[in-house]
């Protein structure tokens, strides 16, 4: 296997699955420690609540093997509510501990129309992504950001993206292919 | 803000993409995934799939559509018509839509906006809006829904909704021109998206409305041709829009 896409009842996975296999890898869905172990790269996705998410994680003991595979350099990304996950804390559902994989926490938007939905630039670099958000990262370890808010952030093996790589048309796909080339 | 977005709108019905007149006589003007596909290439920033029939039968067919589209497409997709459950909503995004949109399920009973959001995130709830002279109308513009157009856009907000689709009925089809001033009354009485749809019949429309809202539908100026998108684009750009580049 080469790519392992976290499956933890958080959202639309598929299409995660789907844009990976487009650029000719092997992608899939799975809610195994031991896949998420063993892949080239792992992919944590997530859309809706902190929660529930972290709750879904833990069940499925996807939570410590996250954290294992990044201590041990393995690639990482977390897309969306999969970064915020990594984070230390999210002040979402009055606060959730998170997998404490980059520092920082994640805190609601405060400008703007929220959900901040809509493509917009990131930079550097000036690609155009879609983003789908309520909240975003707070953390020392951003390394890219759309109108000031956190849009990559990384630390070790872990990239964390708080836009829609897959949903990103050909911007999104040139992405995807960095990061399954460095992984 | 991010920029502005041009999400054309398909309708379907048996998990085909169908052009009807006033909801009868609807014939089949193509495939649905080619269609898809075809928008995506001309620069749509997103897509909506609207089941104009929403059956019993519809459903299965709709699932097996969003699975095809999405498969195909690298853009969101929201898919209307016929949710009046989580469960509905959940089984088309787990078929790969991103988001749902709910119109008179939610005028009947405003807490599936609140269930839908805790479940899925405000991200993937539209509350899809259909008004004339103020007043909402539900199912698909035949009843009376007896509130006020403002009043219940803050009200969806508050139940978790992530956008409003707001469609002037006075202005669908015309071709005149969006109704900007119930787009502007929405859109300033709420902070969430506020998507305007109904009445686009040049790029002058489009560009006007996005002045007020964040996103423009477009059905009918489209005529299920994408080369027009290309073209529309084209010349929103030239009217100072800021439209991503596709590429």
């Amino acid at each position: 296997m080469n790519v392992a896409v976290c499956e933890y009842g958080a959202g639309n996975v598929r299409s995660v699955v789907v844009a990976f296999e487009r650029l000719g890898v092997d992608a899939r869905v799975t809610s195994s420690p031991a896949d998420v172990a063993a892949a080239k790269l792992a992919v944590l996705p997530g859309v809706g609540s902190a929660a529930s998410a972290m709750e879904g994680l833990r069940e499925r003991g996807l939570d410590a093997a996250l954290r294992e595979r990044v201590a041990a350099a393995g690639s990482t990304l977390g897309i969306c509510l999969g970064l915020q996950l990594a984070l230390e804390e999210s002040e979402e559902d009055g606060g959730v501990p998170g997998l404490a994989i980059i520092p920082g926490r994640a805190v609601r938007l405060s400008a703007g129309r929220v959900p901040r939905i809509g493509w917009a630039p990131v930079e550097p670099g000036g690609d155009v992504f879609y983003f789908a958000h309520s909240y975003a990262a707070e953390t020392t370890a951003a390394v890219s950001r759309s109108e000031g808010i956190v849009a990559v952030a990384a630390r070790g093996s872990f990239v964390g993206v708080q836009f829609h790589p897959e949903k990103s048309g050909a911007a999104g796909a040139r992405f995807l292919a960095r990061c399954l080339s460095r992984a | 803000m991010p920029l502005p977005r041009l999400i054309p709108c398909l309708d379907v019905a048996g998990g085909r993409v169908v052009k009807g007149v006033r909801f009868a006589g609807l014939a089949e003007v193509g495939d649905p995934v080619e269609l898809a596909e075809a928008y995506s290439d001309a620069g749509a920033d997103e897509l909506v799939f609207l089941d104009v029939e929403a059956t019993l039968e519809g459903r299965a067919a709709l699932k097996g559509l969003v699975a095809r589209v999405a498969d195909r497409l690298a853009i969101p997709l929201m898919v209307g018509g016929g949710v009046h459950t989580v469960g509905d909503a959940e089984a088309l995004l787990s078929s790969g839509a991103d988001k749902v949109s709910v119109n008179s399920a939610a005028l009947v009973r405003p807490a599936l906006v609140s269930e839908l959001a805790a479940r899925l995130g405000s991200q993937a709830v539209v509350v899809a809006i259909d008004t004339a002279a103020g007043e909402v109308w539900s199912r698909a513009g035949t009843e009376r829904a007896g509130r006020e157009v403002v009043s219940w856009a803050r009200e969806a907000e508050q139940c978790g909704a992530g956008e409003i689709l707001l469609t002037s009925i006075d202005a669908d089809g015309t071709r005149e021109g969006y109704d900007l001033e119930v787009t502007r009354a929405v859109a300033d009485a709420v902070s969430i998206p506020v998507i305007a749809s109904g009445g686009a019949g040049s790029a002058r429309h489009v560009a006007d409305v996005l002045q007020v809202a964040q996103a423009a539908l477009l059905a009918s100026i489209l005529h299920e041709n994408p080369a027009r998108l290309t073209a529309l684009r084209h010349e929103l750009r030239k009217l100072g829009v800021p439209l991503r580049d596709a590429a």
